[in-house]
């Protein structure tokens, strides 16, 4: 074998650590998942909190819910599924080595993501006019707005902590563009865009379960 | 090497489910199930996961270590939730008021 071949395997570089390009597809995806896993525990802290004081607090919780926007919220919803699709479309086009498409595909999520980050945006706005934000300011409408102020700070703190998973999300696809954009005229390997992929899944996966948690407490 | 593209078909069919579960969610928000509501909201949003992790991050075509980190995540999400909800339901005082 000479060495041209022993470091492309299907015009994919392969690392001179790994026995072939096989176990380097799999290190990658299974150091992503860890780190994914990782990620699931930092949210969960959140959620555990949330669930906390939900069960300490229901009453308070469930009337502070009622000042969010199910409709804004379902919208980013929405949003957020459709950009996974692209994502897993993105990352299809790139194991078919097909630059241009991926690119498409790339700018579709970016442009999602944009989106969710602009409805967000409209959400805290409003939020933080009605003097919902909390703090020195904090002010809920009527005279029964007892611990309603927690919900508020679990509501900033989980779609604050989302949001910022966002804006990362949408850092690492520009510089995923700027790569494919470089590489257009070669075969590249694919697992960068994978592994954005999964962290964008996963992004979305935190929103799904957020969506229910915040803005439809039952009675 | 054995590369698994999934079809753009089943991906878009996936994400058309993931809608209708979307739109079920907001729907059975409406109706009061008591104590089950969380349960019956969680457990369609855990659907939705599912379904995201299996195809759109492509669990189902991964290796058995792959999957094995995917559950584990679960696993440690549920004895951290096990834990914290086990002391503050088992407390014999009061907590309301701090």
């Amino acid at each position: 074998m000479s060495a041209h071949e022993a470091t492309h395997e299907n015009g994919l570089e392969l690392g001179h650590q790994f026995e072939d390009i096989n176990q380097q597809v799999e290190s990658y995806t299974v150091g992503m998942w860890i780190f994914l896993v990782t990620e699931v525990m930092f949210f969960g802290g959140l959620f555990a909190a949330f669930i906390v004081y939900h069960s300490l607090y229901p009453d308070a919780f469930f009337i502070a819910h009622k000042k969010l926007n199910p409709w804004l919220g379902g919208l980013n919803t929405v949003i957020l599924l459709t950009s996974s699709l692209t994502m897993a479309l993105c990352v299809r086009s790139a194991m078919l080595n097909r630059w241009k498409e991926q690119m498409a595909y790339l700018f579709a999520t970016m442009a999602c993501a944009f989106g969710f980050l602009v409805v967000k945006y409209f959400e805290y706005g409003e939020k933080i006019e009605h003097h919902l934000f909390p703090g020195p300011h904090y002010q809920f409408p009527g005279d029964n707005g007892e611990h309603t102020e927690m919900f508020f700070n679990l509501y900033f703190a989980m779609t604050g902590l989302h949001g910022v998973h966002v804006v990362i999300g949408i850092l690492i696809m520009i510089g995923i563009a700027i790569r494919t954009w470089n590489m257009r005229r070669v075969r590249q390997d694919f697992i960068p865009v994978e592994l954005t992929g999964l962290y964008w899944h996963f992004v979305d996966i935190v929103w799904i379960f957020l969506f229910p948690l915040l803005y439809l407490i039952g009675k | 090497m054995q590369l698994h593209v999934v079809s753009a078909k089943t991906y878009v069919l996936v994400w058309f489910v993931l809608i209708i579960l979307t739109v079920i969610t907001v729907w059975i928000a409406e109706f009061d199930f008591g104590k089950l509501n969380t349960v019956v909201a969680m457990s369609v949003a855990g659907l939705k996961a599912f379904l995201v992790a299996s195809i759109f991050m492509g669990l189902k075509y991964s290796s058995g270590l792959t999957k094995v980190w995917a559950v584990t995540g679960i696993i440690f999400l549920i004895i951290m939730f096990g834990l914290t909800m086990g002391d503050y339901v088992s407390r014999w005082f009061t907590v309301q008021g701090w």
